[in-house]
């Protein structure tokens, strides 16, 4: 199973640390690092044309550009950001590593596969001097199991997120983590997820804190305390006196002291209500109108209870829980993630949200695609049903492909389509075809919906290799 | 003449553009004037709507444009045209005739921008292009700048405000705009000016966008049907086109005669409604045109879109000759490649064979034996149905009789082909829908069988998700050579038993297999040595004779060593079964309920074997054994033991019923105590409720509070049922056996049965809508407690008491409408993620792209593994190499 932590993250903490290495032993494939991509990309680049390489290169740089920019924002924003504790690789890993590579010469290994056999060898001594033996079986394996070319990935992937759809459940069920938090699962949030919504129907955080704080309880509860959203209701009570057309709060000490807030604080907050005075006399706030008015009053009276004295917008409520091996975790109802992580003690690399629009504003394109590998996989491993990470990637990979998160459907992948065929094909017909004979639009039926639609062979499988046999010339006789 | 054929003409691309009106008169057979389509005696009217001239649909009549039939050489129909007396807009294209008068200028036509607006914006439109970007939103941008003009840069015109009055017509600063000024308007802008307007010079001018004359569609399209009564009943399109007609007749006699403003303008609307019915009968804001009958008429917009759409019913889905559907059924003696075809369909379904000098005898004889008589009735005899003769061209088709079948074997020519029957050994496609896997449609051997349903092995049953309670399913022949050998090669079911979707294998045993092999493994059970003959008869068992212990004097077989004649001697393999009692501390090789499976050299040493050694989803020793010995060894490895499972449980005998759910009073008493308990745990926490003394839960109110915990309660009392009721359970009955083994059923099935049912939900929460404040009227209103919110502290061998039913019934109907609402949800959602994906492959280079070409990833999942291939998700099995490197293997 995978662990809860972003690899985004790890890999913009890489970017800053100039590609230093950090290995965790149980890395799963998803959580790739840069440099497995850079390799990738090198070994590709012997096999690309050139045109290819124009179109990689342009895509590569709008990444790094996106990347930049909000590594910049982050750091600006808070510059004491403290790094997490680089896992120092041990010398006797970077020994085996280093034979491997000289074993491997030019071919290549999956890293998290190179990190498997490295465990086992450091497990095992003996296996040492075998190292030569394993590494050769292991990529004769490799090979034999690459997919081969020409293979309809795409629609491998579609059918096997589509089809244990109709095993899932409609309900929404607690948390599996924390009983208290109500989070959409099963078949909704999976078409939540492949919407792209904005919103999440139940947006939730998990809010991963630093070292010194994740230990403390009364440290955890502080940042909490920054987190939820308190309004003036919670803490005090507000009396409209009528008569002299005054509004009078009187905090209540245990609520306050318990979430943290002091009456200045209260009386700051209230402040930013216009055209009223707000003093403080014998504990309480006497608030004033500027222009005396019945109506106003009651006006003011409603906007006070629901006044924001502290917190972040969209927290709704907070759960504070020790996990084991983790120490104090905070899981939030509501989700805000550019402001929860300016929030000092919490852990920026850790902390997540499943809120994937938000994560693509704050973290980036290859966070957003993460994210969304994350929760799918998850959505469906939490029903029991067993789907390869592979075509989650792929789903995933198809809706950020271009930098921005695209839904599947009419108004994402499906309605930018190249085809016009398969557009019409797919939804709102009559407005594709007009507007394609506006636009001149050709068709040059590279895709499977257009050529079944003409009746031609699909590119695709073995529709994609043309094979003719060629006839000799009868021999002899 | 094959050659010929198969070099055949291949669709490049396709280009979109609108017709001009010079290229629809170009086009047209003849003009169309006359709103009649036939006279009194039958014959259709020149320059009518059903003129010779714009094709034919009655067989055997030439059409008077091209000469040619309708049937054999294909007149193709052909556009005819109508003059519109008035121009009208194009409904459909509204929106851009909007957008063009927005942005430019009435007086000289050109762009509202400002020289150095335009410059830009033509610079960013190239380099869009060039990137590939897509570039409706910058084309918007451009419409948004020139709304915001006020003057023409140009000839310092004012800019009115245009507004669109849906659905056709056009005002410029309230005054209406007829659409000959809208033409005028549009042709005026220059072509320079066209693509920041998203028009492209090349296919489209904005004038053309505004209906001067109006194609005809040719007969083909919109044919007449005869009735029996032998009235002629036309086409939605053709009632359509005459009102059309008539009312641009009227609209220009009456202007030709110089009738008032009033009634041309009116006549004028008229004509625009009709064609914009014409086009979309369901435009929005205007009633639809309706058949005489009152149902609205289906119109062009109406034959291509949605589900029932040209498109999506005719285009992307085709019907197909050469099919076949009926009811399946189960057919054990069968094995998972073959399937079994009714005799009456395979009587009737033919594969084509070509006929060559090397089996022309073989087809006469195929002509003939069908009518030769046999001594066996049962035997089914292949024949041929037609021969098929090609000569100068000339396709003729001779059917096969009787009488007839002597003397077209006799002058069969090579060169011609036979249209042969079904045979044994054809290799054809089945089908069940939804097929929302490519395991849906997988190919089959064909073994003709008696009576009608189709007849295929159990454990195909999981890939088509497919049970016998009369499901029907389709068969397709193959017709080709090429197609066989791909279909043989790609579809076969034993090269579909690994799943692509996470890799293992979805072809294994289910139920009775399970049962079965748990039967024989379990327990060290000893059979005696002429019932393991019987056993092994079933799989045609012809190896070495067995280790046999005697013991009364009696000769035996343990029942693991006949399981081991399935395995290959070279499989090594350790697991759990699914019998493993997850026991806190394992003893995984001695474990004392014999869950952990060895097999050793090919040898079952220990353990059960159950849903986790041969089931379908799960099976361990099927998976090992397709990946070391390939899929003809796992076909052979599933039919045998299916078989060997079927003999054994057949033997032994195997059977459930109600006293499988019994359990001892003292038991029951136990039971009843937990639940007793349970209550007044319950109607403490709603008295500690009501009093106030209940603490919320943070974030929570105090209903939610209560109805948490007594959600925990129920859940827990639920439990601690099945619990007792399990440990009196034991192994030796049936019901557990089938539970534990993973063949059917589970235990919470068997608690709720003989334990407690537990407590009912809707929504996820107990039992709360009926009646006011209280669900039944049996229960005082307000009421918190735990049988008045749906608690079914029966267990369905002792019956529910009526409140219990009704709960139970809710509970219920909310999985039925739970499962009606899910099947089409997810049924879109598969739907959306095929068509966003479906052009996405791996190409040469190991890149996986988009249709047009975009990298969607620069190698497949990040490692290049096909997930079918991989085991369980990851690209090599490293623990195997390493320890076969150990052995030095």
């Amino acid at each position: 199973m995978p662990k809860k932590s972003v690899s985004a993250k790890d890999k913009k903490e890489e970017k800053k640390t100039k590609k230093q290495v950090t290995e965790k032993p149980d890395e799963s494939p998803i959580k790739k690092t840069p440099k497995s991509k850079i390799e990738k990309e090198e070994k590709k680049k012997s096999s690309e044309t050139s045109k290819k390489t124009v179109k990689k290169s342009v895509k590569k740089k709008e990444k790094k550009v996106k990347k930049k920019s909000t590594v910049e924002e982050i750091s600006e924003r808070k510059k004491e950001i403290v790094l997490p504790k680089k896992i120092e690789e041990s010398k006797e890993r970077r020994e085996i590593r280093s034979d491997i590579n000289k074993i491997l010469k030019d071919k290549s290994l999956s890293l998290y596969i190179i990190d498997d056999i490295i465990t086992r060898v450091t497990e095992d001594k003996k296996l040492k001097t075998k190292l030569k033996d394993i590494i050769s079986k292991t990529l004769a394996e490799y090979e034999k199991n690459f997919i081969d070319p020409a293979e309809a990935c795409g629609i491998i992937g579609a059918q096997s997120i589509g089809e244990p759809g109709t095993q899932m459940t409609m309900r929404t069920f607690h948390y599996a983590g924390v009983a208290e938090i109500n989070v959409t699962l099963g078949l909704p949030r999976l078409i939540e997820i492949v919407d792209a919504r904005s919103i999440p129907s139940t947006p939730m955080m998990n809010i991963y804190l630093l070292d010194e704080y994740k230990l403390s309880a009364d440290l955890a509860k502080d940042v909490a305390n920054q987190i939820e959203i308190t309004n003036l209701n919670d803490v005090a009570d507000i009396e409209a006196d009528l008569t002299n057309l005054t509004i009078l709060i009187k905090p209540d000490t245990k609520t306050m002291k318990r979430k943290g807030s002091k009456i200045d604080d209260l009386l700051e907050s209230i402040k930013k209500i216009k055209k009223i005075d707000a003093k403080i006399e014998k504990k309480k706030i006497k608030i004033t109108l500027d222009e005396p008015s019945y109506k106003k009053l009651l006006n003011v009276n409603e906007s006070l209870k629901d006044l924001k004295v502290k917190g972040i917008d969209g927290i709704k409520r907070i759960i504070i829980r020790k996990e084991p091996e983790e120490g104090y975790v905070i899981y939030s109802e509501g989700s805000n993630l550019d402001k929860v992580l300016e929030i000092e003690g919490v852990d920026p690399y850790r902390t997540t949200t499943n809120d994937i629009q938000a994560v693509g504003r704050v973290l980036g394109i290859e966070a957003a695609r993460n994210i969304i590998i994350q929760e799918a996989y998850n959505t469906l491993m939490e029903q029991g049903l067993n789907v390869d990470k592979r075509h989650i990637m792929l789903v995933s990979d198809v809706m950020t492909s271009n930098g921005t998160i695209k839904a599947i459907g009419r108004h994402g992948v499906s309605g930018e389509k190249s085809s016009v065929l398969s557009r019409a094909a797919f939804e709102i017909t009559v407005n594709h075809l007009l507007d394609a004979s506006r636009r001149g639009e050709l068709d040059t039926l590279g895709g499977v919906a257009e050529n079944i639609i003409v009746g031609q062979p699909v590119n695709l499988g073995t529709g994609a290799v043309e094979l003719v046999m060629k006839r000799s010339k009868k021999k002899g006789k | 003449m094959e050659r010929a054929r198969s070099v055949t003409k291949k669709i490049g691309k396709i280009e979109f553009s609108l017709l001009s009106p010079n290229e629809i008169r170009k086009m047209s057979a003849t003009k169309v004037i006359t709103a009649d389509t036939y006279d009194d005696d039958g014959f259709p009217i020149a320059m009518g709507l059903m003129d010779p001239r714009l094709g034919v649909i009655e067989p055997g009549l030439r059409c008077k444009t091209c000469g040619q039939r309708v049937g054999k050489d294909k007149c193709p129909g052909h556009f005819g045209h109508i003059d519109l007396a008035m121009p009208v807009i194009h409904v459909g294209l509204i929106k851009t005739i909007r957008n063009c008068l927005r942005s430019t200028c009435r007086e000289c036509g050109h762009l509202l921008l400002t020289d150095k607006q335009r410059e830009e914006y033509f610079k960013e439109l190239k380099r869009y292009n060039q990137e590939g970007r897509n570039t409706t939103y910058l084309l918007k941008q451009v419409i948004k700048d020139c709304v915001k003009a006020e003057k023409c840069t140009r000839c310092g015109r004012e800019v009115g405000k245009i507004e669109l009055d849906k659905p056709t017509s056009l005002r410029e600063n309230g005054k209406k705009l007829t659409p000959s000024e809208v033409r005028e308007w549009l042709e005026k802008i220059p072509d320079e000016a066209l693509p920041l307007l998203d028009i492209n010079k090349k296919s489209a001018r904005p004038e053309w966008m505004i209906l001067t004359v109006l194609p005809v569609p040719s007969v083909a399209v919109r044919p007449s049907v005869t009735l029996q009564s032998g009235e002629r009943s036309e086409d939605d399109l053709t009632h359509k086109l005459v009102d059309v007609i008539r009312i641009n007749q009227r609209l220009q006699e009456n202007r030709d005669a110089g009738a008032p403003q009033l009634i041309v303008e009116d006549l004028w609307e008229l004509l625009q409604y009709h064609i914009t019915t014409y086009l979309d009968n369901q435009t929005s804001g205007i009633p639809p045109a309706r058949h005489r009958s009152g149902r609205p008429l289906k119109t062009l917009a109406q034959r291509l879109k949605g589900k029932e759409g040209r498109f999506r019913s005719n285009l992307s889905g085709k019907r197909v000759n050469f099919s076949a559907r009926t009811v399946i059924s189960p057919d054990p003696n069968l094995s998972i490649n073959e399937l079994g075809v009714p005799i009456r369909m395979a009587e009737e379904l033919t594969v084509p064979v070509k006929v060559t000098s090397h089996n022309i005898d073989w087809c006469k004889q195929m002509i003939k034996q069908k009518y030769l008589g046999s001594d066996d009735h049962a035997e089914y005899i292949p024949g041929v149905n037609y021969v098929v003769r090609e000569t100068d061209g000339m396709r003729r088709r001779i059917k096969v009789t009787e009488k007839n079948a002597e003397d077209v074997a006799e002058k069969l020519e090579i060169g011609s082909s036979i249209e042969r029957q079904l045979m044994n050994g054809d290799i054809a496609l089945f089908n069940r829908q939804p097929s929302l896997h490519r395991m849906s449609m997988m190919a089959h051997r064909v073994k003709v069988v008696p009576d009608k349903t189709f007849r295929f092995n159990l454990c195909v049953c999981p890939p088509y998700n497919a049970d016998f309670d009369g499901d029907e399913m389709n068969l397709h022949l193959i017709q080709g050579e090429e197609a066989k050998a791909e279909a043989e090669i790609l579809m076969k079911v034993q090269e579909n038993i690994l799943s692509p979707r996470f890799g293992g294998a979805i072809i294994g045993g289910i139920h009775d297999h399970i049962s079965g092999c748990f039967l024989l493994t379990h327990k060290d059970r000893k059979i005696p040595l002429d019932d393991a003959s019987h056993i092994l008869a079933a799989i045609n068992y012809d190896g070495k004779n067995f280790k046999t212990f005697t013991e009364d004097g009696k000769k035996y077989i343990s029942g693991k060593d006949v399981f081991s004649t399935l395995l290959p001697k070279s499989l090594n393999l350790e697991y759990k079964a699914k019998a493993c009692f997850n026991c806190d501390t394992c003893q995984a090789p001695n474990c004392p309920h014999n869950a952990y499976v060895i097999v050793k050299n090919g040898v079952l040493k220990q353990g059960i074997i159950d849903e986790n050694g041969i089931g379908a989803f799960k099976g361990k020793i099927l998976d090992r054994i397709i990946r070391d010995h390939g899929m003809d060894a796992g076909r052979e490895f599933i039919d045998n033991f299916t078989k060997l499972a079927i003999a054994s449980i057949t033997l032994f005998g195997f059977t459930t019923s109600i006293d499988d759910e019994d359990i001892p009073d003292e038991a029951k008493k136990q039971i009843a105590e937990g639940i007793g308990k349970a209550l007044k745990k319950i109607s403490g926490l709603v008295k500690a409720y009501e009093a106030g003394e209940l603490e919320s839960l943070p974030g929570r109110s105090l209903e939610e509070t209560l109805e948490m915990e007594i959600m925990k309660v129920t859940g827990k009392t639920r439990d601690m049922a099945g619990e007792i009721a399990g440990s009196h359970l034991g192994m030796d009955n049936s019901a557990v056996m089938m539970a534990k083994s993973g063949a059917r059923g589970s235990m919470l099935n068997l608690s709720q049965m003989s334990g407690c049912v537990g407590q009912q939900a809707v929504r996820g929460e107990r039992i709360s809508r009926g009646y006011q404040y209280r669900t039944l009227p049996h229960f005082k209103r307000g009421d918190l407690g735990a049988s008045a919110k749906g608690f079914v502290a029966s267990c369905y061998k002792s019956g529910l008491s009526p409140t219990e039913y009704f709960f139970h019934s809710m509970g219920g109907r909310e999985g039925l409408v739970d499962t009606a609402v899910r099947t089409s949800r997810s049924g879109y959602m598969q739907r959306r993620l095929i068509n966003a994906l479906e052009d996405v492959k791996v190409e040469n280079d190991g890149t996986v792209r988009h249709a047009g070409g975009q990298i969607i990833q620069f190698i497949y999942g990040e490692d290049g593994i096909d997930p079918t291939r991989s085991m369980g998700g990851n690209a090599v099995d490293i623990d195997r190499i390493i320890s076969d490197v150990k052995e030095g293997v």
